[in-house]
């Protein structure tokens, strides 16, 4: 039994790219990735441990990594807390849930049918069109914050609810990924549902969707990761303190006054911070399959 | 008559398409064509949002080149320092750990690109209550604590506060949640690579695995690695209001983490000089540009 192991690991069948099990020559990755991992998980342990710690603990001296007696009353204190605007952090809470899963699912059917259009239909501007799309790639928001600060209060969208939803739908990376998926599909597919009489409607609906269910799971995390995160929004473009959302309350959390009520905030800003980043995590753990197949797509050319 | 017999034909052929596209189209315009063109427009006029913009030519980029010392003493130089570890630093890092999480099996594979991935999951404002925590100026934070425990330091060091080290600070952090989308490409497109290639190669008298890395692997996802090299180059001048948010002031203490960012808030919102942060954000463009440029001459397929 030793041996079979031993052969199989000291063999030439289990080295290079993507091998099937366990191989020696495997050995000094893994002496490189263990640490490394250890000190990526760091930050994200220790807003797990802060997050259940007592007073006592926070205010410990010399500090302590983790957390002994573990408790809820952070989290407690989070949602029994009212700003100074009167308004509980539920209502941030809920404000999120809902501007992400609004967002998530426009996201979705605004960039398939545009990557639909870009990647199965012809027409005359459809490669300049894309060329844009690649080059807004390269798009940077943070660099034109105050002229789309403008154009938003031209539109009059300052203080609504869809100012959280129409900016981040504009995502040039989901429309090309969709498009880079659909380019996979082949077109004989479509010339026959064509052929027996389909709209683009039906094509779209009943063909492409179902087959391109690992690229929308992609756009799905990409759009959640944007809106579900997203606290410059509700700075910028939000006055109404009942419309703005939790990574905004979170960042009013991490600008408050120095001294005691500092180390006292850190477990209730880790405890926000655990419910910012947990439905991130599980989200991509159950889609992660469909991302990497999805990500064999990406190239540029 | 006939135009209108045209303008139904190409309805009836083209129409459909532009329909499908449009939604996205009208957002796409809005609020990144419109907000890119504005920037243009406003960098030539001077503006302070109270009365209307008017006309000044080339004069607010010769203040910015000429009369602007913080920007040609502190910005350019931060921006160029972090920007140059940041971006083509993080973009090699993230290539070299897709190229050794590629040579492991699935299962220790899924796991550790989780791992090196969940960090770019996470809000920048979440973390920087961590970060504030960690790097505690006072002998309670954490890394002080730990640092004097070991009998590195005697004194606590002032991280966010101190211009010595908050650059430092702000390039690891960045760094560490940079595993992004870019990443998860590399590894999916190094997968991807037909392993006859690689048997090819050995046959060939290929025996050096960094010979591999440079005549097989990287030729062969040139796609992918332009596509990684532009979500850096995103992410990295994306990541510019971290040292505002570590220090927890605009200007940084004596503008040590100030990048050209910050110094377009700076203008834009705490000073309303909005012609001249115009100018900046158009300087800002550029150099996004200029630096796709040069990672579509190294991996484009168009060269």
């Amino acid at each position: 039994m030793f041996k079979k192991w031993f052969r199989q690991s000291t063999g030439i069948r289990n080295r290079g790219i993507n091998p099937q099990g366990f191989h020696v020559s495997q050995l000094k990755f893994y002496m490189i990735l263990i640490p490394l991992s250890v000190f990526m998980l760091l930050p994200i342990l220790f807003i797990f441990s802060t997050a259940f710690k007592p007073p006592d603990e926070l205010f410990a001296f010399p500090p302590r990594f983790f957390v002994i007696r573990p408790t809820l009353k952070n989290f407690q204190d989070l949602f029994s807390k009212l700003t100074t605007s009167g308004i509980p952090v539920s209502r941030y809470l809920f404000n999120s849930i809902l501007i992400t899963i609004i967002t998530v699912i426009s996201s979705i059917v605004v960039s398939s049918m545009g990557a639909f259009a870009l990647s199965k239909k012809n027409f005359a501007l459809k490669q300049i069109l894309f060329t844009v799309n690649n080059i807004a790639l390269m798009f940077v928001p943070i660099a034109v914050s105050i002229p789309r600060f403008l154009v938003i209060q031209r539109m009059g969208l300052l203080n609504t609810f869809p100012v959280h939803i129409l900016p981040v739908l504009a995502m040039p990376v989901g429309l090309f990924l969709l498009k880079q998926f659909m380019d996979g599909i082949p077109d004989e597919i479509i010339e026959a549902a064509q052929i027996d009489g389909a709209s683009d409607w039906y094509i779209y609906l009943r063909i492409i969707l179902p087959m391109i269910r690992p690229a929308l799971a992609t756009i799905a995390i990409l759009t959640f990761q944007a809106a579900w995160n997203n606290a410059e929004i509700s700075t910028l473009y939000v006055n109404d303190e009942s419309l703005r959302n939790l990574a905004f309350y979170l960042n009013t959390l991490n600008s408050q006054t120095t001294g005691a009520n500092i180390v006292a905030g850190q477990g209730i800003a880790a405890a926000a911070a655990l419910i910012m980043f947990m439905p991130n995590l599980i989200i991509f753990i159950f889609l992660q399959g469909q991302v990497m197949s999805t990500m064999s797509h990406s190239g540029l050319k | 008559m006939q135009i209108r017999a045209a303008f139904q034909n190409w309805l009836r052929k083209e129409g459909s398409a532009y329909a499908f596209l449009s939604i996205y189209a009208i957002l796409f315009i809005i609020f990144i064509v419109v907000p890119v063109l504005a920037a243009f427009f406003l960098s030539f006029t001077f503006f302070d949002a109270i009365q209307p913009p008017h006309f000044v030519g080339l004069s607010n980029y010769i203040t910015l080149l000429t009369q602007d010392d913080i920007f040609m003493r502190y910005v350019l130089p931060n921006t160029i320092q972090f920007a140059i570890i940041v971006g083509p630093g993080g973009y090699v890092l993230a290539f070299l750990l897709a190229w050794m999480l590629a040579q492991l099996p699935k299962i220790p594979r899924t796991i550790f690109a989780l791992i090196l991935y969940s960090p770019s999951m996470t809000a920048a404002v979440a973390m920087t209550a961590v970060w504030k925590t960690l790097f505690s100026g006072d002998q309670t934070g954490y890394l002080n604590s730990f640092l004097m425990s070991l009998g590195f330091m005697n004194e606590p060091i002032q991280w966010l506060q101190s211009p010595d080290y908050l650059m430092t600070v702000m390039i690891i952090v960045t760094l560490w949640s940079s595993m992004g989308i870019g990443f998860l490409a590399m590894l999916a497109g190094i997968l991807e690579i037909n392993p006859e290639l690689y048997e090819a190669a050995a046959i060939d008298g290929m025996n050096n695995r960094f010979q591999e890395i440079f005549y097989i692997t990287i030729p062969s996802m040139k796609p992918q690695m332009l596509f990684g090299a532009v979500m850096a180059i995103v992410t990295t001048f994306q990541a510019g209001a971290i040292g505002v948010a570590l220090s927890g002031a605009n200007p940084t203490p004596q503008y040590s983490g100030q990048l050209i960012v910050n110094h377009i808030e700076d203008y834009g919102f705490l000073r309303y000089e909005m012609g001249y942060a115009a100018a900046v954000s158009v300087v800002l463009l550029l150099m996004v540009l200029f630096f796709s440029q040069v990672a579509n001459r190294l991996f484009g397929s168009d060269v």
